[in-house]
């Protein structure tokens, strides 16, 4: 197939590429090299659009030079750092993708994937159940040597992910029971709801002894050790164990300066999740999620089953949140009731909408650029002109009017997401077509407004 | 079949109007028989109410912003708590002081003083509210539904920045103008304090006064047709844009004199306080129907209600989870609020 050489398209590449070459290079710290074969992904990508073979070349190139990349770069690097965060990160947002890109649920609490998938992390990595098992020795089960002689809960990182993903696909699945009625911002308040009552259990779950619960309490007490309680509240529970899987890091637990073993796991996740996302979106199950999206009522009567098809989207964005949680916790090595708050859900639902809805380049996109806003820019803007400029001014007061004022801009100059989904593009010109542009918010014919005095 | 689902269709009728009393009397009924026993009178459960219903009100005036705009537009102007804080604060932070008022100010000048900053309060949170509708919403409008989202989150970012500014990052204390805690009258034990009478004479003659506009008016009417049906509202003659702009700022005049309130009775203020007073009013503006004003005020009160319970009963921190606990049970119960009417969206 020749690539499509029209003007247009020539002109997008000639943007696109330098912009992503500088924003890899000057901002993140990534190497200059690198930086250039993915502008020239990039420009694969747009220049061959429809071309099967150089798509997949592309994602083998591309995988290739992901692996790469940590090799490359200082292993306690400023690039490292935020490259793993950025990667933990765009798992929740792709995660997200799921229930508000494709199956068209706003999700305003997903915060609570993140804070159910840290607590596990917290639960069964840490010596928090401190009077856990026989004696009070702890439990332990496919960790390190040195973690094995510690008290409380220690399983290897993968069971806990699996512990996640069960733990959050439940809960994603019964937040999305009470949703099933409703439609459009309904289901936001609802799901947001569910997040600031999760958010208020961590926070005070210190209150919650295990041993109160009716019926189980002394079975749960029996497991969890005497006194166990939900969580530690706002003291947060630390330190979490690190990530331990032998062939990596030279059979040792990994380190908090050697972020390389850190940053393949978290590629790792990425391109499960990513793999998840390209099948999952062109299976049976992805259809039925768009044409839920596009107009419940027509998806209803062509036969998509709502309430399983729903339930999935919740249950499967869900786990996504928690995977990347269990990830976040032992990074960090702490689970702290404080991170859970409302500011997170629309953190990540920001990167999903910044990016484009529903497209899965876009969303990785946007979780580069807001993670970089976020802790990086932001930081920066505090720290830097201090120095450039030896000026005695505080720019630390204005961090949150910064952000915003990104915010507004990119949506702005860009409403529909940095990459917007192709469905959705071909949708928007359509609409330009038929003079849709012209209407407040798109067609309703509904009263949704009255006043009787 | 047809008598079949006929029955289910009577049962979730009844599921809808019953079970949504039945959840909304849990509090009541069990802390009222708790009173009864433990002290012989309902006393302590009536003072739970009254400041229930006077906190309530303050939640009613933003909720009434969330609800005109999500009627009109259907957005969730996540910006709305912030420019209520705004009115809080250019009331206290910088009328009062400008005009001097203090406590020692004269019964009739306090007075004065106070309705001259809630007309400012008021003027310049509608103002603000109308900018913002310009500079984030207009030019999003037939971009996808959820950009707007995000440029009001981005927005309330700048905005309680410029609370940071402003005062500080931390609560500042107020001139005591009014004294809330005083007691007014005592009804069967039954505490009316002028906090109380200071919220609702506020908040009643303020709703009165919006609802007559709304459905008398000749604006109100064209706020109600573009609300319907924008495209045939344009066609009939109404300037659309305007009547956006109108809605904004009457949900911003109502935000201002919420922020003046909530200053006198709290008698503090915070860059931050309008983001969880935000959350709770949309919550309210949710339980009550969104779109209804009537729904709004009503589920204001009750939010109020519940937390001032929860927070005598069960302890503060636990009544965030509550209220939003209830808030899905409502939605489980009565999808489309307590007072709006069954749409498709939300059937």
């Amino acid at each position: 197939m020749t690539p499509k050489t029209d003007r247009r398209t020539l002109l997008m590449v000639g943007i696109a590429v330098p912009i992503i070459v500088l924003f890899a290079t000057a901002l993140l710290g990534m190497n200059l090299f690198m930086a250039i074969v993915l502008g020239l992904f990039l420009a694969a990508r747009m220049l061959f659009p429809d071309d099967r073979r150089a798509t997949v070349a592309v994602i083998v190139l591309a995988i290739l030079w992901a692996v790469a990349l940590p090799f490359v770069h200082d292993e306690g690097g400023e690039f490292m750092s935020i490259g793993t965060l950025i990667l933990a990160y765009a798992v929740m947002a792709l995660g997200l993708n799921i229930i508000v890109g494709y199956a068209g649920l706003l999700d305003l609490g997903y915060v609570a994937f993140f804070a159910l998938g840290a607590l596990t992390a917290g639960w069964f990595m840490s010596d928090f159940f401190s009077n856990a098992g026989k004696g009070g020795d702890g439990i332990h089960f496919g960790v390190s040597e040195q973690a094995s002689g510690l008290f409380g809960i220690h399983f290897n990182f993968l069971i806990v992910v699996v512990i996640a993903i069960v733990v959050c696909t439940i809960a994603g699945m019964l937040i999305g029971l009470p949703t099933l009625r409703l439609r459009g911002d309904y289901i936001a308040i609802v799901t947001l709801a569910f997040g600031e009552i999760i958010g208020r259990i961590v926070i005070n779950g210190d209150q919650l002894h295990f041993g109160d619960a009716p019926l189980v309490g002394g079975g749960l007490e029996k497991v969890f050790g005497e006194g166990a309680v939900f969580s530690a509240g706002r003291e947060g529970i630390t330190p979490i164990d690190k990530i331990y899987l032998p062939p990596l890091n030279g059979g040792e637990p990994f380190l908090s300066l050697n972020l390389r073993p850190w940053f393949l796991v978290a590629l790792a996740m990425v391109l499960i999740v990513l793999f998840v996302n390209y099948r999952l979106r062109d299976s049976r199950l992805g259809r039925a999620w768009i044409a839920l999206r596009e107009d419940e009522v027509a998806a209803a009567s062509m036969g998509v089953p709502l309430v399983r098809t729903k339930l999935l989207a919740y249950g499967t964005g869900a786990a996504f949140g928690g995977i990347s949680g269990v990830f976040l916790a032992s990074r960090l090595s702490v689970v702290n009731a404080d991170q859970f708050q409302f500011f997170f859900s629309i953190f990540i639902l920001a990167m999903v909408i910044l990016g484009g809805l529903g497209s899965i380049e876009g969303v990785l996109i946007g979780a580069g650029v807001l993670v970089y806003l976020n802790f990086k820019f932001i930081p920066d803007v505090n720290e830097k002109p201090r120095e450039w400029f030896d000026l005695d001014l505080d720019l630390s007061e204005l961090s949150a009017g910064i952000y915003g004022f990104l915010l507004v801009i990119m949506m702005l100059l860009r409403p529909q997401g940095l990459i917007p989904e192709r469905r959705r593009k071909m949708e928007l010109v359509e609409h330009v077509g038929t003079g849709q542009t012209s209407g407040v918010g798109g067609p309703s014919d509904d009263t949704l407004y009255e006043a009787r005095a | 079949m047809p008598i079949r689902a006929n029955t289910r269709d009577r049962l979730r009728t009844y599921i809808g109007q019953y079970g949504l009393i039945a959840v909304l009397l849990i509090m009541p009924v069990v802390f009222g028989i708790h009173d009864l026993v433990e002290d012989g009178n309902l006393t302590r459960l009536g003072n739970n109410f009254v400041a229930g219903i006077s906190n309530g009100a303050i939640w009613a005036l933003i909720a009434l912003g969330y609800t005109l705009v999500y009627g009109i537009i259907e957005l969730i102007n996540f910006a709305h708590g912030e420019v209520f804080m705004i009115g809080s604060l250019i009331s206290a932070a910088w009328f009062w002081g400008t005009i001097g008022l203090t406590e020692e100010t004269a019964l009739i000048a306090l007075i004065l003083g106070l309705l001259a900053s809630l007309v400012v309060a008021m003027l310049a949170s509608g103002a603000l509210n109308v900018m913002i509708e310009r500079v984030a919403y207009r030019p999003l409008r037939g971009a996808p539904k959820l950009a707007p989202l995000i440029t009001a989150v981005g927005m309330s970012f700048i905005l309680q920045n410029v609370g940071i500014l402003w005062i500080g990052g931390s609560p500042e204390g107020v001139p005591q103008l009014v004294n809330p805690q005083k007691d007014l009258f005592d009804i069967g034990g039954v505490v009316i304090n002028q906090g109380d009478l200071l919220a609702l004479g506020t908040t009643i003659p303020l709703v009165l006064l919006l609802t007559t506009f709304i459905s008398q008016s000749r604006m109100g009417r064209a706020m109600r047709a573009t609300a319907q049906d924008p495209e045939a509202a344009r066609l009939m003659g109404i300037n659309v844009d305007t009547t956006i702009s109108l809605t904004f700022l009457l949900g911003g005049l109502m935000a201002g004199a919420a922020g003046l309130v909530y200053a006198l009775y709290q008698t503090s203020i915070w860059y931050f306080q309008g983001f969880q007073a935000g959350l709770i009013a949309f919550t309210a503006a949710v339980m009550g129907g969104i779109g209804n004003l009537q729904g709004a005020v009503l589920g204001g009160f009750i939010i109020g209600i519940i937390q001032q319970t929860s927070d005598n009963r069960i302890g503060g921190e636990w009544t965030p989870a509550i209220v939003f606990a209830y808030l899905v049970l409502i939605m489980v119960f009565r999808p489309q609020g307590l007072l709006g009417e069954e749409t498709r969206e939300a059937g």
